[in-house]
């Protein structure tokens, strides 16, 4: 039998691969939104639907971005208001542990553990800079270099909260008037460099006994925290080479851990675009380019690597003969993509150079260089792109991230998945009731 | 049948009810009370009875016979679900109610408090309200570890000490309850313009920092969540006595208050003063005679070993003797109540069943929702930005 492929929807927001000027764009903030994109993903049987998290707005050049969709709704008022209108669908959101208390975060989890019957999902991100802390008691107070550890000590500790209850302590017993097996039920004690806290956690035990884990680090240390603790790995390697690399990579961290390789699924994120033929859905993915990435939107990416103020370059002529500004980058806050290019003055260097030998504009060069359309033809040419980087170990799946609000999942859901289902690598029905169930992890103990 | 001026009327959701021995009553579900289902049934019946709003209780800590600790007790409901994630869950499934989640404001963020309430807003299409709760147990501080309260009992109540932490916690609250509303000021209402000729999602200048800078927290701003549909959401609170009044008539839309007799609701209504709508709690246990609500409350009260008692007044009666009450402290100045069923679904059942229908043969209870959000229902208005009325 051949691997079975694991899908989820990611819900657009605020990022350039939503577009919000095409005519079908909707709302990103109303909630009926939010109940289109997860029921489309239910009806087409996927694993889990997928929120992502905002701390802060982003600013560039000192003022509130305002190209791209700004604002979002609370990633767990939104998970659990959609369990009332999904049954199976697992409903995964990111929650970042360095703005946040364990005590309070697992209380959340277990909860929407327990309202959704068993399909609540948790991305562990973390954060460390002053920008964000602004918004928060705490302000900025974490090192750079501490975050992996506070995130690890706060999921390990979120761990002792979910498991300090065993799941047969309630009884409930009217004629004896048992409600609880035990006292202390709760009970838990936890010290550590980051956190010492103490006393009785008051969610009893939840469906799944602890909510599934997604992380999305990259680096070595990401790397390896989602190997130590994850049960997927959220990552942006999704051509076969880089996936099988990366796939080879994380897999083979896990045995330290004791831990076997279907353990840890690797579902990178992907987009898509859909035709008719390989050729139409060629040239509306062209469209779709030209509408994420404006002449404006273009010099704003180039700020992120050349730190300094563009505004006064012409999108449609060649890049900025003026070097990147070195050091901290002052000018894009709360943009997590600016640490993605490395070093500045090297990947300026590089596209100089691809600019000039392919007489690239500077917008057809961010055109190229932040493209990130995964799959792109006719339903039969993706369905079969899916399935291969699947069988060949370049992933377990995928988590799909559609450019339009709320129906841009619809043609995948009506074209490429029955294809799949043909082809007997997706399943037709669920099988199973918790999101534990649909991606085929153990119910811990 | 005499017509009066139309009541509000809430009630408040904990557990089986508010008596510790309502998990044992024949029709009490107590298996249930970690499911949607459980809650989703409740507030729909709250629904089928045109009730204002349903508020539903929550803590930091572990229920407990004790204030200052878990009691180890195992014969009483323990564990509940996050108030505000319950609230979201129940959004969908309902159209015309408001949901009033209890969150604690000692120990967590305004920024996530303030968007999670936004955000049920938006799900529940301009229902939400909020019911703030002060933490002064040291308990519940432990559960965090961030700062220290030290160990009191209820018996320390008039002790400096806790005199002045009370204070202290109050103008915590107060600054947090201001934090939380700019936040939602944050975004002027028609902020998102998605200007496609000049490529604009949002007009930056309808987004405001809230630069706030007080005693107790320093919160930038703006919002990530767009200023929900109400405005503002309902802010509610809970009050005793003299620094919780002060704190619900500066911060609260709706205040809930304790009173014991008819005299009592005058005289707290006017030390609360004009701000909010002052709402009565009463705890209920109803019966088709007063025989038999007082018969059901011995019998509970002997399941659990000792006599029920409460903060507030403990009702024991029909629903229409429960209408005579509320007519007369309304008159003395209260405009609404908030139940708390002493058991769950009797008590409840018994409001929406008949309490509810003879306030309306009364003429002083709605016949239908006049409105469709939780600030129409109220009678409040929409408030007005205050970041808007400078002109940008």
């Amino acid at each position: 039998m051949p691997k079975q492929i694991h899908l989820a929807a990611h819900f657009p927001g605020v990022n350039n691969t939503t577009v919000w000027s095409d005519p079908e764009s909707g709302s990103q903030i109303e909630f009926d939104s939010f109940v289109r994109l997860a029921q489309t993903a239910e009806r087409a049987k996927f694993d889990f639907f997928f929120l992502a998290e905002g701390l802060r707005l982003r600013e560039q050049n000192g003022l509130i971005y305002d190209l791209d969709v700004v604002g979002r709704p609370d990633t767990f008022t939104v998970l659990a208001a959609l369990a009332a209108v999904t049954e199976r669908l697992g409903l995964t959101g990111t929650i970042n542990s360095t703005f946040n208390e364990p005590y309070e975060v697992a209380r959340q989890f277990a909860s929407l553990d327990h309202l959704s019957a068993g399909r609540a999902g948790w991305n562990v991100v973390t954060s460390w800079d002053a920008f964000t802390g602004e918004n928060f008691r705490r302000g900025g107070f974490l090192r750079q270099e501490d975050r992996y550890e506070r995130a690890e000590r706060f999921l390990r500790t979120a761990w002792e909260l979910f498991d300090s209850w065993q799941g047969d302590e309630i009884v409930a017993d009217q004629a004896s008037g048992a409600f609880l097996r035990r006292p202390g039920a709760g009970a838990f004690a936890h010290r550590d460099s980051h956190f010492d806290i103490a006393g009785q956690f008051n969610v009893p035990r939840s469906p799944q006994g602890r909510p599934v884990i997604l992380q999305a680090g990259d680096s070595d240390a990401g790397r390896e925290f989602a190997a130590a603790t994850a049960d997927a790995i959220f990552s942006r390697h999704s051509t076969l080479q880089a996936g099988q690399d990366f796939y080879a990579d994380v897999k083979g961290r896990l045995a330290r851990y004791g831990r076997a390789p279907d353990q840890l699924l690797v579902l990178p994120a992907a987009t898509f675009v859909l035709g008719d033929t390989d050729a139409a859905a060629q040239e509306r993915a062209d469209v779709v380019r030209h509408q994420q990435v404006s002449g404006r939107t273009a010099l704003r990416f180039l700020e992120q690597v050349w730190n300094r103020d563009l505004s006064g370059y012409d999108p449609e002529g060649p890049l900025p003969d003026v070097d990147p500004l070195v050091g901290e980058n002052t000018v894009v806050r709360g943009r997590a993509s600016v640490r993605m290019f490395g070093d500045p003055l090297q990947t300026a260097r590089q596209w100089r150079e691809l600019a000039e030998t392919k007489k690239l504009s500077i917008r057809d060069l961010v055109i190229q260089v932040s493209g990130r359309q995964t799959f792109i033809g006719s339903p039969a040419t993706v369905a079969a792109a899916i399935d291969e980087l699947v069988q060949r170990d370049a992933s377990d799946g995928f988590i799909l991230v559609p450019h339009l609000v709320p129906g841009g999942l619809d043609e995948f859901a009506d074209t490429v998945v029955p294809l799949l289902q043909e082809r007997g690598v997706f399943r037709t029905e669920y099988d199973g009731v918790t999101l534990r169930d649909h991606l085929g992890l153990a119910h811990p103990v | 049948m005499t017509t009066t001026s139309p009541l509000h009327l809430a009630v408040a959701l904990d557990g089986a009810g508010w008596h510790p021995a309502a998990w044992r009553e024949p029709d009490a579900r107590p298996e249930a009370l970690f499911t949607a289902g459980y809650w989703a049934g409740l507030v729909q019946e709250a629904e089928r009875g045109l009730l204002d709003f349903v508020t539903i209780e929550d803590a930091l800590g572990l229920q407990s016979s004790r204030f200052d600790g878990p009691d180890e007790r195992t014969d009483q409901v323990r564990g509940r679900l996050d108030a505000v994630l319950i609230a979201a869950r129940v959004a969908p499934t309902t159209h015309h109610i408001g949901l009033v989640p209890t969150a604690t404001v000692t120990h967590t963020e305004p920024f996530h408090v303030s968007k999670a309430i936004a955000t049920l807003d938006y799900a529940s299409k301009g229902r939400a309200g909020w019911r703030v709760q002060v933490s002064g147990r040291s308990h519940e501080a432990r559960h965090f570890g961030r700062r220290e309260i030290p160990r009191f009992s209820l018996d320390d109540l008039g002790s400096p000490a806790m005199v002045e932490l009370i204070a202290n916690l109050f103008d915590e609250a107060t600054e947090y309850v201001e934090v939380v509303r700019r936040l939602w000021d944050s975004w002027e209402d028609d902020a998102e313009v998605r200007d496609a000729a000049t490529g604009r999602f949002i007009d930056r200048d309808k987004l405001h920092y809230i630069d706030f800078a007080g005693k107790w927290l320093t919160v930038r701003g703006p919002s990530i969540v767009p200023r929900p549909p109400q405005g503002q959401p309902v802010v509610t609170a809970l009050a005793h006595s003299a620094v919780p009044y002060r704190f619900a008539a500066r911060s609260s839309d709706v205040a809930f208050v304790t009173p014991f007799d008819t005299g009592q609701a005058a005289d707290i209504a006017g030390e609360v003063g004009p701000g909010p709508l002052v709402f009565g709690d009463v705890v209920v246990f109803l019966g088709d005679t007063a025989k038999e609500a007082v018969t059901r409350k011995d019998r509970l009260d002997a399941l659990a070993g000792t006599p029920y008692t409460s903060d507030a007044y403990v009702f024991t009666g029909t629903p229409g003797q429960l209408a005579d009450l509320l007519q007369q402290w309304q008159v003395a100045g209260l405009a609404g109540f908030r139940l708390r069923p002493a058991t769950l679904p009797h008590d409840l059942t018994a409001i929406t069943r008949g309490l509810v229908p003879e306030l309306q043969r009364r003429g002083a209870f709605r016949h239908g929702y006049e409105a469709s959000t939780l600030r129409g229902l109220l009678g409040l208005p929409r408030p007005a930005n205050r970041y808007a009325l400078g002109g940008a």
